[in-house]
């Protein structure tokens, strides 16, 4: 149905298309690039629905969805025919199918007709029901959100009314309100907000809490009035859904026939919240399926473990062994049959031997079906349910402070956990904790070192160290709770009113929820207070005051690096799309009325007189006289300011902080800068004199500037306080609230302008012209201002510093100080990367008003293209962001997340080799690397930077021999100990230019070469897709199990790419974890899931699947030596319906039970001995040879549970199911205490489900015998188990079939335990408790953990 | 598989909106429950066999079984069984040349009489046997070849058979009655026992025909059809088995309780056996009141009335006379099994013990409470 809808909705565009194309003619200057033939088939048309269009709007949108979502995949019509469809292409239901159909041929019938569907049927319930509930929950859930109600425009009643979502279509106007969530993909059309935008949260859709802003289409007519279908003539045409969330494109035609571009901004997805904008009005452009939500929409991923694929080879053996069974089978019975002469037992006696056969042989595989662990694979799913259940739930795995659990997204790699060999770590935000802290910068090639910031970050830390998490968790719900505050202040109605405050109300007691301490932690409390640098605010406070410079001009700064240190800031405030907002406004805008200080006119003539092109600033102006009153004005309000920014974080933030001591210190710590600034020596003369000033102006500015000081005391006071910045990285939160602590403070952002203090103006309404957003290609974000001092148009650009030295020109005239700047910049920036920051280069360009007008119309042209937008975009921005002027430099502190160290040593000694694979700078790395014990001291580090192929090529041949040399780490298998090293061990450090040579096709093996006898590799400025690659080339060529782990949209692809891939949900939004299988919040907690989560996941999987192809051969083969004494014929002693449930119920729970529950080793041990993951890591524990030995071990069992009853019945009246029922009892009193023996651990679980296994054989058989008098024909049970079971002989058999089977399993655990040590070390824990634990440690270390494994199992390999 | 297409995060949102009219959107914390459970701490009994722990079971183990195997060794030794192939495969043998002749549907009854001694006299009750070898009674076919609802008296199931009775379930457009392969390859020999005393006197051995059977066979499983009042009439419009010389009905004619499908000799024949070699129950002869053993030590002869062809295949049949025991009969198999396995585990305890002392001395706690 859907397929027909999609085809016609095809066709009609096709014929529409020429139409179409004519109606669209694309802008100049693109039109070459646009074919139409694309464009018609990839466009939608909307109108309003009831508006004057209503025709239109009729013909265009009749193939539009509407808004109404059926996720469920059957309605109770199809249920059963598709899901059995669906189930039916698994291949093991049509193996069930092919036994049951294969039954139902009279010559090869083995039982009876209807016990052969049943193992098919029950699988088939089974995952019908699982389907079927599944389906049921969708559908409840798309009920109630087809049901949402939103307020829609309707034609009758020509009023926004209530209707439900599933009701909305294509070209309705849409009316939302705040906190609304929004029901399709709108373009939005209006807004309360007067600069006509709008907030929006992605958390539903992305899992980012920051606020995203929106904007009203530009250019509409009916701007400021209600707007209704009547007055919206426009025409949009947009592109056809598609799921890119981050794309929009097209174009609305209003009535005149202007054509305005649409971009992402323009659209609010469905799902998403609206915040802090009171009411908007959207146009429904997508609905229902093909909103960007729902297409966003897919399933968790499948990943097929190597476990499993280990598995499907002894699968197949296990059908070789079939087959062979079948044809031993069939052979024999011919065999048989030839030399008999007409028996009396022969029923069908004209058939010829070789035909017999040839039946019995399909028979047999009836018979033996049970040899094909098919329910094993249904066994492993349950098992790793249960297993991710338990890793869900361990408290050790949650992070208190962000209340997030560690989120497994692929359900079926949790045994790939226990056997990972390379763990590739992205750094930022996996090691770190990419709470970004400002540090440091220099400016005009000036270090400033705050050395209070660093203490104070030392304090912090220490702080957090002593103090537990708890209260910081409960600051940080507090100051998200002031977040959620907007919404006060919106129309909501009141019953919503009471909800929030109720929750808000909880929140005090409980934690907050993740979402709500993510978005806070940019805003954190050690991120915001940033101790300003004397020297460099005393050069600022030199600019606001700008007579004092020339009393003495040694320590002055120069006029043009006032103007440096001006624009530094400036961009640190402006450069960003930090969103403001601050829970006292509902809107956090300029406030209109704030007039311009009255002086502002005069501060912009003295900016001009500076000059701010820098070169011609090389002479500086001298300016005098300036009005006394004027500058010392600036500088009181510039001594308040520094007060009050220093003292401020401290009556605003710890308003709700429990603990008054710590209150205490850090204000009398916050308060020390100010004073040091204050008294020092040279400003002595200013602060008397400030002082005096004070006194001097007080007078006249009471009267006049009263308003005005009124209002600067309002907006510095508390609200201000309490600005929020939400960022979409951490850095860009860092810099900004930096750029506050000097007062350059961005009050509030419109679309079009910026509201910033600065420091003596007061605030100014910058006129935002262009951004240029950050992209990982560019490595930079610029915005074009107009710079509220000079009246240019000015390029402020940030990026990495690679990257904007690069495109810093040296002009003409200026090349002195500009190298010097650069060359100390330079100079900064690698000590800073040393020191292990981040660092960030800022620059700045003024434009001519020409050149901006040329650039600003190819930039117009790239936005409103269709095709080749992306492309177009970035060659427009390359073109602005060149010849940038350098103002300085950031160092940003990304501090270690907590026990990294540890982890990775753990993770080391664990024989895993960590790599770590960073976009950031080679010091940084090496210095981060360092930090976090990846690199020791004496470790040799081999540094690969080349320029050029061949010199990489020859680099790399050079450091394979001198590895080679080097004699530890020779193998990684062999698994040699880090600290039993002789030698140094090597750690690669390679860069990303030289990484692109090596993993070129000629070097590739080099490299590999050389990589693999390094301990560690720290790839750095690599490109995600250098990431992927380098996961990639260790995956597929040394064949190993690897772990990828990052937290950023960059380290997705690698994520992907590796056998495992993790995500860390930290402060870059959702995309890693959405690409993971498994979402951890903090890298250490890699350590417990990796050590003892995956080490316990792959043994019980490995043990599960051992066990249950024992039980299934050891079950299988008693019916197989029961042919030899039926003339291969196919018979059975038992039941049919024993034979077919003993593997569907009795023994089915207890092997999901000791997959689930077995504790291989405890769990501490675990973490403190990680040698043990050793063993399980080069699959030492599920090898062929375990596979065979548990085969033989299967024969052997089953061999003494057929011939002792066979030998004591021989000779004797015994019927078939009489000699059946010792046997089946025996085997399952063998098959349930096998477990036992093999298990590691008993809990009562394990108990009660192996009771009730042979309890319910024996609940079963019992009742049969007694009331099937004529049912299941050939094999009848009336009266045999009872008769049985009430003779001495039965309890004789079955003790001794159990005991003789059992013994040499039970012999073999005991001497491998006695003789393997390692196998002890779970007892060990018990002793190290008691005894030196530094003898067990010593004794372990030397254990070869690794030696030749007998081949048995599981819980003795390690 | 496991997958639900559907955002679960996006549903928890979309139901906190939607719930938030209803006011019952309470903030939970996800922190996972600390319970021993949820955070695998169940107190555990972690079972490490090493020489240490076990040998105590090995020996425990072979202490235990040595005795019962020497007392189900000395069972199985006080019961006497006295076994007579009369096959008639040798020309010497008195069955020789009714072997030979015997088939199917010989209508004159060859008897032929086969001469035996008892060495020793049989207490208690001795039960008699027919034994068959190399008669597959369970292949797969022969097996299935028998309509339950008909020997239950199901009178539909009378009139048609089921159709695993193939090929023998019409017979000359009637229906067979017992139908199949197993009621139709019926045992038909008789056994008559006589004993011989010092004068030569043949006097014939009471052989009881009734209780042979499986109780629950008899009184719960088959059933004759209708109101079991004239077995003639109930069987009216069925045809006896091919192989049959006697209708069903006139399996026992004197005893109407043992006649039709509830003939005892026929309730046997049907329980198949489970292997090829087989002896099944045929009469009992009870115990004698006082202290005279029930077949006293000295010459017996067999009369057997040769029905049963069975060289065609290369089977043979047997006479077997057995007393038996709370264990059975005769098998000195399960004593000397239980006897081998417990000197097996005892001599491994033995080992066990010489490698503990040697190797396994440093563990000294085998189990560790969790």
């Amino acid at each position: 149905m859907e397929r027909f809808h999609w085809v016609q909705h095809r066709c009609r565009q096709l014929l529409a298309g020429d139409s179409g194309r004519g109606c669209y003619s694309p802008p100049d200057g693109l039109s070459t690039k646009s074919s139409p033939q694309s464009a018609g088939g990839r466009r939608r048309t909307v109108f309003a629905r009831h508006g004057p269009h209503h025709q239109e709007h009729q013909s265009a949108s009749k193939n539009y969805k509407s808004n109404a979502i059926r996720t469920t995949k059957y309605s109770l019509l199809t249920f059963i025919p598709m899901n059995l469809f669906q189930q039916f292409h698994r291949a093991a239901n049509l193996y069930f199918l092919f036994l049951a159909l294969l039954n139902w041929v009279p010559v090869v019938e083995a039982f009876q007709k209807e016990i052969t569907m049943i193992p098919l049927l029950v699988v088939l319930a089974v995952i019908a029901i699982k389907d079927a509930l599944e389906d049921y929950r969708r559908y409840v859930f798309d009920k109630r959100v087809n049901n949402n109600v939103a307020r829609v425009f309707c034609g009758f009643k020509q009023t926004y009314t209530e209707c439900c979502w599933k009701d909305v279509s294509v070209g309705d106007l849409v009316r939302l309100s705040c906190n609304d969530i929004i029901p399709a993909d709108l373009l939005l059309l209006s807004s309360s907000d007067p600069r006509g935008v709008c907030y929006i949260e992605t958390a539903n859709l992305d899992g980012e809490t920051n606020l995203k802003q929106r904007q009203v289409v530009a250019d509409l007519p009916v701007q400021g009035e209600e707007l209704t279908p009547e007055n919206f003539l426009s025409r949009i045409e947009c592109e056809n859904p598609n799921n890119d969330l981050r794309r929009f494109r097209g174009y609305i035609e209003h009535p005149g026939g202007v054509r305005v571009g649409l971009h992402n901004s323009n659209l609010l997805l469905r799902s998403c919240t609206i915040r802090n904008t009171e009411t908007v009005v959207g146009i429904v452009v997508y609905a229902g399926h093909e909103t960007k939500a729902m297409m966003n929409n897919s399933g968790s991923r499948y990943k097929c473990s190597q476990l499993e694929k280990r598995l499907n080879t002894d699968v197949l053996w296990c059908v070789f062994l079939l087959v062979v069974m079948c044809l031993v089978a069939a052979v024999g019975h011919g065999l048989w049959l030839q030399n008999l002469r007409d028996p009396v037992f022969q029923v069908d006696g004209e058939t010829s031997p070789v035909l017999a056969g040839f039946y019995v042989f399909w028979t047999m595989i009836i018979v033996l079906q049970v040899l094909i662990p098919i329910s094993l694979y249904v066994s492993i799913e349950i098992v790793k349910l249960g297993q991710i259940y338990f890793i869900h739930n361990d408290l050790d795995l949650y992070n208190e402070q962000l209340d997030s659990q560690i989120q497994c997204r692929a359900l079926n790699i949790t045994e790939d956990l226990g056997r990972v060999q390379f763990l590739f770590s992205d750094k930022t935000g996996t090691l770190t904790e990419n709470k970004m802290v400002f540090r440091r910068c220099s400016i005009f090639g000036v270090e400033y070192p705050h050395e209070e910031n660093a203490r104070r970050l030392q304090v912090y830390e220490a702080e957090t160290d002593k103090v537990a998490g708890r209260s910081v968790t409960l600051q940080l719900g507090s100051s998200r709770k002031s977040l959620s505050c907007p919404s006060l202040s919106c129309n909501c109605s009141s019953v919503s009113l009471h909800t929030l405050t109720a929750e808000s109300a909880e929140d005090k007691d409980q934690l907050p929820t993740g979402a709500q301490a993510r978005t806070s932690v940019f805003c954190s409390r050690m991120a915001k207070e940033v101790v300003p640098d004397p020297a460099l605010v005393q050069k600022l406070n030199w600019f606001c005051s700008s007579v004092l410079p020339l009393s003495d001009s040694s320590s002055s700064p120069s006029s043009l690096e006032l103007t440096y240190i001006t624009d530094f800031f400036l961009a640190l405030s402006v450069c960003n799309s930090v969103v403001v907002s601050s829970p006292g406004h509902a809107t956090h805008l300029v406030p209109k009325d704030q007039t311009p200080l009255r002086s502002l006119e005069e501060m912009k003539l003295m900016f001009q007189r500076f000059s701010f092109s820098p070169f011609s600033g090389l002479s500086p102006p001298q300016i005098r006289g300036s009005p006394r009153s004027f500058t010392s004005r600036l500088f009181t309000r510039g001594k308040a300011g520094t007060l009050t920014v220093s003292l401020r974080p401290n009556s605003a933030t710890y308003k709700s902080d429990t603990d008054p001591e710590r209150d205490l210190e850090t204000s009398t710590l916050e308060c020390r800068p100010d004073l040091s600034s204050i008294g020092d020596g040279e400003d002595d003369l200013q602060v008397e004199e400030t002082e005096e000033d004070l006194r001097e102006t007080h007078p006249d500015r009471a009267g006049e500037d009263g308003g005005a000081l009124a209002k600067e005391a309002d907006s510095e006071g508390d609200p201000e306080d309490e600005l929020l910045y939400e960022a979409e990285s951490p850095d860009e939160a860092a810099l900004v609230h930096a750029a506050r602590a000097y007062r350059c403070t961005l009050r509030g952002r419109s679309a079009d302008s910026l509201l910033v203090d600065l420091p003596g103006v007061g605030s100014l309404e910058v006129q935002l012209l262009h951004i240029l957003p950050f992209d990982s290609n560019r490595k930079r974000m610029s915005v074009v201002v107009r710079h509220p001092l000079t009246g240019q148009v000015v390029v402020y650009t940030k990026g990495a510093d690679s990257v904007i030295m690069d495109l810093a020109g040296t002009p003409t005239g200026a090349e002195q100080v500009c190298s010097h700047i650069r060359k100390q910049t330079q100079r900064h920036l690698d000590a800073y990367a040393r020191e292990g920051l981040r660092t960030l280069c800022i620059a700045k360009k003024v434009l001519e008003e020409e050149e901006y007008e040329v650039w600003m119309k190819r930039q117009l042209l790239a936005e409103s293209s269709f095709e080749n937008r992306e492309e177009l975009l970035l060659e427009s921005a390359q073109r602005l962001e060149t010849d940038l002027t350098l103002l300085g430099t950031t160092g940003i502190v990304d501090r270690l997340q907590e026990d990294v160290p540890e982890t990775i040593e753990a993770l080391q000694r664990a024989g895993i080799r960590v790599w770590v694979l960073t976009g950031d700078k080679q010091e940084t790395a090496v210095n981060v690397a360092y930090a976090c014990k990846l690199l020791r001291d004496n470790d040799q580090l081999l540094t690969a930077n080349c320029g050029s192929k061949e010199a990489c090529a020859a680099l790399l041949e050079e450091l394979q021999q001198e590895v080679q040399r080097g004699h530890c780490w020779t193998d990684w298998s062999s698994g040699g100990q880090l600290s039993s090293s002789s030698g140094t061990s090597f750690v690669l450090v390679i860069d990303g230019r030289t990484l692109d040579w090596a993993l070129q096709e000629g070097l590739k093996s080099s490299f590999l070469e050389t990589s693999r006898r390094c301990k560690a590799v720290i790839c750095c400025r690599s490109t995600p897709l250098q990431k992927s690659q380098v996961v990639q080339l260790i995956r597929d060529q040394l064949g190993v199990m690897t772990l990828a782990v990052g937290d950023g949209a960059n380290d997705v692809s690698m994520i992907q790419v590796a056998d495992v891939g993790v995500g860390i949900s930290g402060q870059e939004g959702m995309q890693a974890v959405m690409s993971s299988d498994f979402a951890i919040s903090r890298f250490k907690h890699l350590r417990k899931l990796l050590l003892v989560h995956g080490r316990w996941c792959y043994s019980r999987l490995a043990n599960m699947i051992l066990y249950f192809i024992y039980k299934n051969v050891m079950y299988v083969n008693l019916l197989f030596w029961y042919q030899w004494f039926c003339g291969f014929s196919g018979s059975v002693m038992s039941i049919s319906w024993v034979l077919v449930l003993f593997n569907l119920l009795f023994t089915s729970v207890p092997p999901l039970v000791y997959g689930v529950l077995d504790r291989h080793t405890a769990a501490d041990i675990l973490m403190e001995r990680p040698q043990i993951y050793r063993a399980a890591q080069t699959a030492k524990v599920y090898v062929p040879s375990t596979f065979w030995i548990t085969v033989l071990d299967a024969f052997y069992q089953s061999l003494v549970c057929f011939f002792l009853p066979y030998f004591a019945f021989a000779d004797s009246d015994v019927g078939s199911l009489s000699f059946g029922s010792p046997i089946n009892a025996s085997a399952l009193l063998i098959i349930l205490l096998q477990q036992v023996i093999e298990s590691n651990t008993l809990t009562w679980i394990h108990v009660l489900v192996l009771v009730l296994s042979g309890g319910s054989y024996f609940l079963f058989v019992l009742p049969f015998s007694v009331f099937c008098v004529t049912c299941s024909p050939p094999t009848n049970p009336l009266g045999v188990e009872t008769l049985q079971m009430s003779q001495p002989l039965f309890y004789f058999l079955c003790v001794l079939t159990t005991v003789t089977a059992l013994i040499p399993r039970l012999l073999f655990r005991a001497l491998y335990n006695t003789f393997h040590p390692a196998a002890v070390l779970r007892s060990e824990r018990y002793q190290s408790r008691t005894q030196c634990s530094n003898r067990s440690h010593s004794r372990t270390n030397s254990v070869p953990l690794c030696a030749d494994n007998p081949g048995l199992e599981t819980s003795s390999a390690s | 598989m496991m997958a639900s297409s559907y955002n679960a995060k996006e549903e928890d949102a979309h139901h906190s909106g939607a719930s938030s009219h209803g006011g019952a959107g309470a903030v939970k914390s996800k922190k996972p429950d600390n319970t021993a459970f949820k955070q695998q701490r169940l107190p555990a009994w972690q079972p490490i066999l090493t020489a240490g722990t076990v040998l105590p079971a090995f020996f425990v183990i072979g202490l235990i079984f040595i005795p019962i195997g020497i007392g189900l060794f000395v069972t199985s030794n006080n019961i006497k069984e006295f076994e007579i192939d009369y096959t008639g495969v040798k020309t010497d043998s008195p069955c020789y040349s009714c072997a030979k002749n015997v088939s199917w549907n010989n209508t004159t009854p060859c008897v032929c009489s086969m001469d035996f001694t008892l060495e020793q006299p049989f207490e208690n009750n001795v039960y008699m046997y027919y034994g068959l070898s190399n008669f597959y009674q369970n292949h797969r076919r022969y097996v299935k070849s028998r309509d339950d609802s008909q020997l239950n008296g199901d009178l539909s199931a009378l009139k048609e058979p089921s159709k695993e009775c193939e090929p023998y379930r019409k017979s000359e457009g009637l229906p067979i009655a017992p139908c199949g392969a197993i009621a139709n390859s019926l045992f038909n020999d008789t056994l008559e026992l006589f004993h011989i005393d010092s004068n030569g006197t043949r006097n014939p051995v009471p052989l009881v025909k009734q209780g042979i059977a499986w109780w629950t066979d008899k009184n719960v499983k088959f059933r004759n059809p209708g109101a079991n009042s004239n077995l003639t009439i109930a069987f009216q419009g069925t045809t006896k088995p091919v192989n049959w010389r006697r209708p069903v009905y006139e399996l026992d004619p004197l005893n109407s309780d043992n006649n039709g499908f509830i003939n005892e000799d026929f309730i046997v024949w049907m329980r198949t056996a489970a292997l090829p070699t087989f002896r099944k129950l045929y009469r009992i002869i009870s115990k004698k009141s006082g202290s005279n053993p029930t077949l006293s030590s000295g010459r017996y002869v067999l009369d057997v009335t040769y029905n049963y062809p069975v060289l065609s295949f290369d089977g043979r049949k047997r006479m077997i006379l057995s007393t038996i025991s709370w264990m059975g009969g005769k098998n000195p198999f399960l004593g000397i099994a239980y006897i081998t396995v417990g000197s097996i585990c005892f001599f491994l305890g033995v080992v066990l013990l010489i490698i503990h002392h040697k190797y396994d001395t440093r563990n000294n706690s085998p189990d560790i409470p969790n």
